[in-house]
C-alpha cells in the first residue's frame, strides 16, 4: 500500500498537490514555518508565489480560480496574516469563487492565552467563508483539506478556510494518497417547475434573459444563446455575467442595473418575462424591487436554493443543476418570433448609440473614457483577461469592454473591494499564462499598488491602465447626486507620481494625456513581458452614466447630471 | 410572529456559534435557545424561538440550510406539537407568603426543591404560556433569582418541513 508516516506540514503539501493545485499564493510567518519548509523542499512540484501583503495573496488565489474554474489556494500565518486575508475571502464569498485558505495558528496548548500572533481565525472568518475548519488532530488533516476543496467547488462555489495549529503541522501520522475531490452531486430541477417555466416562456411576448455569475462560471454562453434564438429573446447580464456571452452577439445588450448600459436596463424594465440564470436580483441590479416586478413574470434558475425568492418574489424557481435546467427548457419550449419586441430592442440600441454620441460631443476633455476603452478593445486579444478595481473605472469597464470568451472579466462585484484588481491579475495571469489587463483608478490603485513588486518579481505580463481623475470619482459622483455636490473627502490633494512609484518598484510606466499616446503606450505594454503601467490622466468630472439611482425605477434613470465643479 | 425551529447539527466544535451567528448576521433576535444531544450522538438538536414574518421565516430557514453542519431543519407548527420549558425560581421566604406559595406550586405541579430561612427554590416545567402564568402568580412574593431552560419542542408525527421546500 501507498502508506507512510508523514508530518502534518507534509500532508498539507501532498494533499494540495493531490487536489491539482499548481500555484499557491501566500506570505510566510511564525506559525507556518513548517509548511514553508515543505514548500521549499517541494518547489519542483508546487509553485509558491510570494505577495507583498496577504490581501494581495487572497485576491491572487481568487483571480486564479476565476480565470481557470479551479480552486485557488492562499496560505497565511496566524494573527495578522489571517486578518489580512479577510477582505480577499469576503470578496470571494460575495462573488461565489472557489478558494481554499490555509492558515497556521499558535500550537493547541497556547490557544486562548493571547499568545503572540494569536487570533480566533475561525471566529473572524465564519461569516465570510462558505465553511471553515479548525484542525486539532493530525489524523484528520488530509480528509479535512479534501473536504474543504469539495465544499469550495460544490453547488454555488465559495471560499473555505482551514486553520491548522503549528503543533498539528509538526505531528506525524500515516498518510494515504487520495484523489481530487469531486463536487457533491447537484439536484435536478423538478419536472413540474420546468413545465411551468416553459409555459411562462410560451406565453411571453417580451422575453428577456438575464444572466449572472452563476451562468458565467458554468460556461453556459452557447446554451443561453441557443435558448434566446429559439424564443426570440434579448439577453442582458449582471456585472458578474459580463463575459458569459460574446459581446458581438446581436441579442446581447450587456450589463444592466445601476450603472448598466442604457438599452439593457430599459429592456429589462420593459420585458414581460425575465429568465434569470445564476443571478440574485441584487439591489444594485434591479433598483426599486417592488416596481421592478410589477407586470412581469419571473423565472429564476439558480444552484443555490436560498436565492429563490430572496430579493424578489418569482413565479417559478428552478433549483440545482442550472445547465441541465436550461437544456430541458430549451428542449421543451416552443419556437417563437417577437418582431415587435425585437424592433423595440433595436430602437433602444439606437437610442443608446445616440446617447453615447451625445456624451462624446458634450465632453469638455476630448480624451474620454469611451475612447480609451475603445482603444483597449482594439488593442487586446480574445484571450486577454481583464481585471478591475472598484469605482468609476470599474463601471466604465463594465459598460464599454467587449469580450469574446468566458472567464475573461474578473472584478469584485458583490463586495466591491478596492484593491482587488492587481492581486487578481497576478493570480489569473500566472494560472493561465495569458496577458492580463488591469483597469484601475487613482484611489483603488493606491490601496494595493504594493503588489506591483510581486508582478515585477514574477514577470507577470499585466498592463495596468490607471485612469487618474485625481478624485475618488464614484463617491464624488454619489455626492453630486445625493449631497448637493458637497465633495467630502473625495478630492484628495495627493502629489503621488504613479509613474515614478511604478518605476521605483521595477515596472515600466508611461503617463499619457491624449488618445494617440494612450494607444501607443498600451501597445507597448501589450508587447512587454513584465508589468507596465499606463497612467491616463482624465477629466476629474466625467460621470458614469446612465445611472439608476438607489431604489429608483427606470423613470428615474439619470442620463445627464449637472454638477458643481470645484 | 413567534416561531419555533428545530435544527439538527453535526456535533462539532463551534457549531452553536455558526447557528447563533447566522441569526445575528441576518438580523434576527433569538428569544430562547436550547441545545442537547439527540437519539443519534453524532447530532445535536438546537431549538430556537424567534420573531419573524412569513418571508423572514422562510429566508432564515433557507440560510440555515446552507450551513455545512446543519443536517435537517424543522419549522414547528403552532399546533399539533409539544412545547415545554423548565424553570428554577428562588422566591423570598417569609412567614406570610409561605403557605400561598405552596398552594401556587401545587396548582402548577411545581415542587419545592430547596428551602432555607431566606429563600424557597421552586422547580417547575410545562407549556411556555403556563410558565408565564405561574411567574405572574408568584411575582408578588418576590422573585430573587430565576433561570429558564429555553423552549424545547417536539412535533406530533408528520409536521416535517424541509429546508428546500
Amino acid at each position: 500500500m501507498n502508506t507512510q508516516k508523514l508530518k502534518g506540514s507534509q500532508i498539507i503539501i501532498e494533499t494540495l498537490i493531490e487536489q491539482g493545485v499548481t500555484h499557491i499564493f501566500g506570505y510566510p510567518g511564525g506559525q507556518v514555518l513548517q509548511i514553508y519548509d515543505q514548500l521549499y523542499q517541494n518547489a519542483d512540484r508546487i509553485t509558491h508565489v510570494l505577495t507583498a501583503h496577504e490581501q494581495g495573496a487572497a485576491h491572487a488565489a481568487d483571480g486564479y480560480a476565476r480565470a481557470t474554474g479551479k480552486v485557488g489556494v492562499v496560505l497565511a500565518t496566524s494573527g495578522p496574516g489571517a486578518t489580512n486575508l479577510t477582505t480577499g475571502l469576503a470578496a470571494a464569498m460575495m462573488d461565489s469563487v472557489p478558494v481554499v485558505a490555509i492558515t497556521g495558528n499558535v500550537p493547541t496548548y497556547f490557544i486562548g492565552k493571547d499568545s503572540f500572533q494569536e487570533i480566533n481565525t475561525i471566529g473572524i472568518t465564519m461569516p465570510i467563508t462558505k465553511h471553515n475548519f479548525y484542525v486539532t488532530d493530525v489524523t484528520k488533516l488530509a480528509d479535512t483539506i479534501r473536504e474543504a476543496f469539495r465544499i469550495a467547488k460544490s453547488g454555488r462555489p465559495g471560499p473555505v478556510l482551514v486553520d491548522i495549529p503549528s503543533d498539528v503541522q509538526a505531528a506525524e501520522t500515516f498518510f494515504q494518497k487520495g484523489h481530487e475531490a469531486e463536487p457533491y452531486p447537484e439536484e435536478q430541477a423538478r419536472e413540474k417547475d420546468v413545465k411551468k417555466a416553459v409555459e411562462l416562456i410560451n406565453q411571453s411576448k417580451r422575453p428577456y434573459i438575464y444572466v449572472g455569475g452563476g451562468a458565467e462560471s458554468r460556461n453556459m454562453g452557447e446554451l443561453i444563446l441557443a435558448l434566446a434564438d429559439k424564443i426570440d429573446a434579448c439577453i442582458g447580464c449582471t456585472f458578474m455575467g459580463i463575459s458569459c456571452i460574446p459581446s458581438k452577439e446581436e441579442r446581447f445588450l450587456g450589463m444592466q442595473g445601476m450603472h448598466g448600459r442604457y438599452a439593457s436596463t430599459k429592456a429589462n424594465w420593459e420585458a414581460d418575462l425575465i429568465i434569470g440564470i445564476g443571478v440574485r436580483f441584487s439591489d444594485r441590479a434591479t433598483g426599486n424591487q417592488k416596481a421592478y416586478v410589477a407586470g412581469k413574470k419571473i423565472i429564476q434558475i439558480d444552484p443555490d436554493f436560498s436565492e429563490i425568492n430572496k430579493n424578489i418574489n418569482v413565479n417559478v424557481g428552478l433549483i440545482g443543476d442550472i445547465t441541465d435546467a436550461v437544456s430541458r427548457i430549451l428542449e421543451n419550449v416552443d419556437e417563437a418570433q417577437h418582431p415587435g419586441w425585437m424592433e423595440r430592442v433595436e430602437e433602444l440600441r439606437e437610442e443608446a448609440r445616440s446617447l453615447r454620441d451625445h456624451y462624446e460631443t458634450i465632453a469638455e476633455d476630448p480624451f474620454t473614457t469611451i475612447k480609451i476603452f475603445d482603444a483597449i478593445n482594439e488593442g487586446k486579444t480574445d484571450d486577454t483577461i481583464v481585471t478591475t478595481d472598484v469605482g468609476q473605472h470599474q463601471m466604465w469597464a463594465g459598460q464599454f469592454l467587449e469580450f469574446e470568451k468566458n472567464r475573461k472579466f474578473l472584478s469584485s462585484g458583490g463586495l466591491g473591494a478596492m484593491g482587488y484588481g492587481l492581486g487578481a491579475a497576478i493570480g489569473a495571469s500566472l494560472a493561465t499564462g495569458e496577458k492580463t489587463v488591469m483597469i484601475t483608478g487613482d484611489g483603488s490603485f493606491s490601496m494595493n499598488l504594493i503588489e506591483l513588486a510581486t508582478a515585477v518579481t514574477y514577470r507577470v505580463p499585466v498592463v495596468i491602465v490607471l485612469l487618474n481623475n485625481h478624485s475618488l470619482g464614484m463617491v464624488r459622483q454619489l455626492q453630486a447626486v445625493y449631497c448637493g455636490s458637497r465633495y467630502s473627502a473625495t478630492l484628495p490633494d495627493r502629489k503621488t507620481d504613479f509613474c515614478m512609484v511604478a518605476e521605483g518598484m521595477g515596472a515600466k510606466a508611461k503617463r499619457v494625456t491624449d488618445l494617440e499616446s494612450f494607444k501607443a503606450a498600451f501597445a507597448e505594454g501589450m508587447a512587454s513581458d513584465g508589468p507596465y503601467v499606463v497612467e491616463a490622466v482624465i477629466d476629474t468630472w466625467e460621470l458614469v452614466l446612465p445611472m439608476l439611482p438607489n431604489g429608483g425605477t427606470v423613470k428615474d434613470l439619470i442620463l445627464e447630471k449637472d454638477q458643481k465643479k470645484e | 410572529m413567534r416561531s419555533v425551529v428545530a435544527i439538527y447539527v453535526e456535533n462539532n466544535f463551534g457549531v452553536l456559534t455558526r447557528v447563533a451567528g447566522l441569526f445575528m448576521r441576518k438580523g434576527f433576535n433569538i428569544d430562547t435557545l436550547s441545545v442537547g444531544e439527540t437519539e443519534d450522538p453524532r447530532y445535536s438538536r438546537i431549538t430556537v424561538t424567534f420573531d419573524g414574518d412569513d418571508y423572514g421565516r422562510g429566508f432564515l430557514i433557507k440560510q440555515l440550510g446552507k450551513l455545512h453542519e446543519v443536517k435537517q431543519i424543522k419549522l414547528m407548527k403552532t399546533d399539533n406539537n409539544i412545547e415545554r420549558e423548565h424553570m428554577l425560581v428562588k422566591v423570598r421566604n417569609t412567614p406570610e407568603s409561605r403557605a400561598e406559595l405552596k398552594t401556587a406550586a401545587d396548582l402548577y405541579h411545581a415542587s419545592i426543591v430547596d428551602f432555607n430561612p431566606d429563600v424557597i427554590c421552586v422547580e417547575v416545567s410545562g407549556e411556555p404560556s403556563i410558565m408565564e402564568q405561574f411567574l405572574d402568580m408568584i411575582k408578588p412574593f418576590g422573585i430573587v433569582e430565576m433561570c429558564r431552560s429555553g423552549i424545547i419542542c417536539i412535533d406530533c408525527a408528520g409536521n416535517l418541513f424541509d429546508a428546500a421546500e
